[in-house]
């Protein structure tokens, strides 16, 4: 089955039964083949919405309409976007979406309103997607990356959908398949029980699709293929791993081996066909660090949360909320002039220039990013009291809430060890964990650092770059063990960051401190502290007061 | 509109389920807080709990669901005393939800239509004497935590805004449910819930397949399932009557007191939050479970859900708070 077949069916199961298959991801930077789900997607039957990343809580939740209120002069409520008959949302660049407002969607989507979504996800980045909560349950993930224009064909429904509709619920779903669905869902490392729920009706929309009134083999493997392969944590080879290093996953799960019986190799088979060659290794790699939760602080706007500052008169339309107070106590002083005039109205009357705007300051959230130099180098000099001081500045950045993300470098390129959290038992975790040796591939470390830094700051974090080096760079950005070109490439990094203005604190490990690093810290404009023969109480003493003045 | 899973039908979880079943009993316990996976059933059991709890008798007319009539804040102006009986009520604290509603606010439609400064009741008064649940709520706001921290330590609202002067009382339970992985919750908001519990989706196969068999039957044979698993939370539901009547003849004795002191000072709890809501929790178990004096076995079940969440502890050490409690309570109270 190609991939553009699989986006078909999986479009064609969701118009057979929206409520309970919950949705699909479509994974496509904006193109024809997004466009073509897109034209697909209108072939439903339902009423299309679509989710705006900047929908105010009122519109979310439902309230009142301040200007149809004022215009009416009586209360005029608005009703939450959710709350109509079953509807399809669409969301849109769904990789940008706030905790908040995931969370506020999923709460419809579990509701008993019947609603589907679908979401269009556009990360660019790895890094980027969507949040979990929302991916869990929704049934499908398409992705349409790597298809050619000639891939495509117009996606039509079977004409008699609405037959098919009316016979899915009633298809029955043999105990035994029940009981597959949920071994399957155990070795493949999918700990949702949301999963198999989703396979049950994915394949009864299936067998609906082919007039059939019991679920056959067929329609379960392929429900498998659509549902399965993008919540894969592991493939059953690797069934006696190593005890996880996460704290969400209880280890006893991955250990106790309470299978009765060892789920069915066909639809393994089915699951490893769907996912790409390359997925394999990128599917170990999220398995060991699923933490994927979007603890990132949401784009700070200005006039939604925060510490109320003082209204002000603002443009129309501009998604501020209007500060009623302040609106009435600008209207009053004009009511006698304006009643003058208009001798009928009731209550105060209002003009557009009345209208005051709620303004808000919030202070966005400070995220630390480590960069860990773990080459051998390192090592043998203080690997072990950089990990100290990091640890110590871990307790601090949890007193003040900050969000911590880890990298190390070594041997030939950098590894994110944690993605941006506010869980500091898995940074310290990781950090444990983290062994030394190797060449010192400073330039790939600050890459990542840098990428990750403006990546975040685009999601209204404020990065602060932490580098623990001793500064030896010997591998070049291109891998090649050339020490000028990896100076060069380290040189050129740190202007970069320079350029981004980030702030940066460059901490030097080594026993006797060089000048070379400390010119590098001046080409980021960073602040330089060498770590003499010292403890890591004193380090992060020196830290705290450096980032306390940046 | 869909009757909510029944409670009783829930599989597994029983930790969760019984932490909830205690803040029934007595409510002064004050909360739960249910942290875990996704796909585990925490909003399902919520959303449960509402159809489980036994029903309350309110002032009609009263927005803050008062039992009597002189309870009622005298800013609502009530003369007609006639009570009804009302289900408890079950507010929904919502993630995006403004301070104003929270708290209750200016009456827009009065302002506009009357000119009159008049008070509308926010999710606080709802939730009187009842519970109040939050989703996600490591992702709240935190303007919004400052609120609730201060309403579910005095149990009373306060709204001192836009030329309002209002106080009403707001006693009810906090339920709370998030995934860790999100973020972490502050420590003030953890320690204002009275319990808490992790919840693990089961490694045990045939629960999981229990649980896939009974979510179908609810979707597909709903009237039915609903008939079969109604009696089962009526039985509950009487239960836990009975267990609120009997607490107040529930016997304490004194070395009851005195294993629970001495755990909390082997954890080292902070304060003596743990040891009241320790002892509360102990009590209502041994209430449920029917017996007249609370023992070191009602002790022993109760600790972990009352415990685990105040550990002093080291942001960096990461060895489990439930299995430290665990521990401890094997210390002191033996096997």
């Amino acid at each position: 089955m190609t991939l553009w077949e699989r986006a078909q069916l999986a479009i064609t199961l969701l118009a057979i039964d929206p409520q309970r298959l919950g949705g699909l991801v479509i994974r496509a930077r904006a193109g024809p083949a997004q466009a073509a789900m897109l034209a697909a997607v209108q072939v439903l039957t339902m009423p299309k919405v679509k989710l705006q990343h900047h929908m105010t809580p009122e519109v979310l939740n439902g309230d009142i309409d301040l200007s149809a209120s004022l215009a009416g002069r009586r209360l005029v409520t608005r009703k939450s976007i959710f709350d109509c008959a079953p509807s399809l949302f669409v969301l849109p660049m769904a990789e940008r979406c706030a905790p908040q407002f995931s969370a506020r969607i999923c709460q419809a989507l579990e509701a008993d309103l019947e609603h589907a979504l679908i979401a269009l996800d556009e990360a660019a980045e790895e890094g980027e997607g969507l949040p979990a909560a929302l991916t869990d349950r929704l049934s499908f993930h398409v992705t349409l990356d790597d298809l050619s224009l000639q891939d495509l064909s117009p996606i039509t429904l079977p004409r008699a959908i609405d037959d098919i509709r009316a016979a899915v619920r009633g298809v029955i779903l043999p105990a035994e398949m029940v009981e597959e669905a949920v071994t399957l869902a155990a070795s493949l490392g999918i700990s949702s029980l949301r999963a198999p729920l989703l396979l049950g009706c994915a394949a009864q929309a299936h067998a609906a699709l082919h007039g059939r009134s019991e679920v056959t083999d067929e329609d379960f493997k392929l429900a498998v293929m659509l549902v399965y392969p993008h919540r894969a944590t592991r493939l059953p080879e690797d069934l006696e791993p190593e005890v996880q290093p996460d704290g969400a996953n209880p280890p006893e799960a991955a250990q106790e081996p309470t299978q009765a019986k060892p789920p069915n190799d066909l639809m393994i088979e089915a699951v490893k066909a769907v996912l790409p060659a390359g997925v394999l290794t990128q599917l170990q790699s999220t398995a060991k660090q699923p933490a994927f939760g979007s603890g990132s602080g949401t784009r700070r706007k200005g006039n939604h949360r925060g510490r109320p500052l003082p209204a002000r008169m603002g443009p129309k339309n501009s998604g501020a909320r209007v500060d009623l107070v302040a609106s009435l106590r600008a209207a009053i002083p004009w009511q006698t002039l304006r009643k003058a005039g208009n001798t009928k109205a009731m209550g105060p009357i209002f003009k557009a220039s009345d209208l005051r705007h709620k303004r808000y300051e919030t202070q966005s959230d400070r995220l630390l990013i480590f960069t860990v130099d773990a080459s051998g180098s390192a090592a043998v000099a203080r690997l072990a009291e950089a990990k100290g001081a990091v640890e110590l500045l871990l307790g601090e950045a949890y007193a003040r809430r900050d969000h911590v993300a880890l990298y190390a470098f070594r041997g030939t390129g950098s590894e994110a060890l944690l993605p941006p959290t506010r869980s500091l038992v898995q940074t310290k975790k990781r950090l444990a964990a983290l062994p030394g040796g190797g060449a010192t591939p400073l330039a790939a470390g600050l890459v990542a650092a840098f990428n990750l830094a403006v990546q975040e700051r685009r999601n209204g974090l404020t990065p602060t770059l932490i580098l623990l080096t001793d500064g030896r760079a010997n591998v070049a950005l291109d891998g090649s063990n050339d020490r000028a070109q990896a100076a060069a490439d380290a040189h050129m990094l740190a202007q970069k960051i320079a350029e981004a203005q980030i702030p940066a604190l460059v901490i030097d490990t080594t026993i006797r401190p060089e000048k070379t690093l400390q010119t590098l810290a001046g080409t980021m404009r960073a602040n330089y502290i060498a770590l003499p023969r010292s403890d890591a109480k004193s380090v992060s003493a020196a830290v705290s007061s450096a980032l306390a003045h940046s | 509109m869909k009757q909510p899973f029944p409670f009783s039908a829930i599989v597994g979880q029983d930790d969760m389920k019984l932490a909830m079943v205690l803040t029934a009993i007595d409510p002064s316990i004050a909360g739960v807080l249910v942290f875990g996976e996704r796909g585990t059933g925490k909003s399902t059991a919520v959303r449960a709990l509402a159809g489980l709890l036994p029903p309350i008798t309110a002032v009609k007319a009263c927005p803050v669901n008062s039992a009597d009539v002189k309870d009622c804040p005298a800013w609502c102006d009530i003369s007609d005393a006639s009570v009804q009986s009302i289900a408890t009520p079950v507010v929904d604290l919502p993630l995006g939800a403004s301070e104003d509603r929270v708290t209750g606010a200016l009456d827009i439609e009065k302002a506009l239509t009357k000119g009159e400064k008049a008070f509308q009741p926010g999710l606080f008064a709802k939730a009187n004497r009842g519970y109040l649940y939050i989703d996600e709520v490591n992702l709240l706001e935190d303007h919004i935590v400052d609120l609730l921290l201060d309403v579910a330590q005095s149990g009373e609202n306060v709204v001192e805004r836009e030329g309002l002067s209002i106080r009403h009382a707001a006693r009810f339970v906090l339920v709370g449910s998030g995934n860790p992985e999100e973020g972490e919750l502050r420590p003030q908001l953890m320690d204002r819930f009275g319990l808490s519990v992790d919840v693990l989706s089961s490694a045990n196969i045939d629960e999981r397949i229990e649980v896939i068999k009974r979510r179908d039957a609810y979707e597909n044979d709903h009237e039915a399932f609903i008939a079969h698993w109604q009696s089962e939370d009526a039985t509950l539901r009487a239960r836990i009557v009975a267990a609120r009547a009997a607490l107040a003849d529930l016997q304490t004795p004194g070395s009851a007191l005195r294993r629970v002191a001495e755990l909390c000072i082997a954890l080292g709890s902070d304060g003596l939050r743990g040891e009241l809501t320790l002892l509360k929790a102990a009590r209502a178990f041994a209430a449920f479970a029917g017996d007249a004096t609370v023992t070191d076995d009602h002790i022993r079940k109760t600790a972990v859900l009352a415990l685990r969440h105040r550990l002093r502890r080291d942001p960096l050490d990461d060895s489990g708070s439930s299995s430290r409690v665990a521990r401890t309570i094997s210390e002191i109270l033996g096997n």
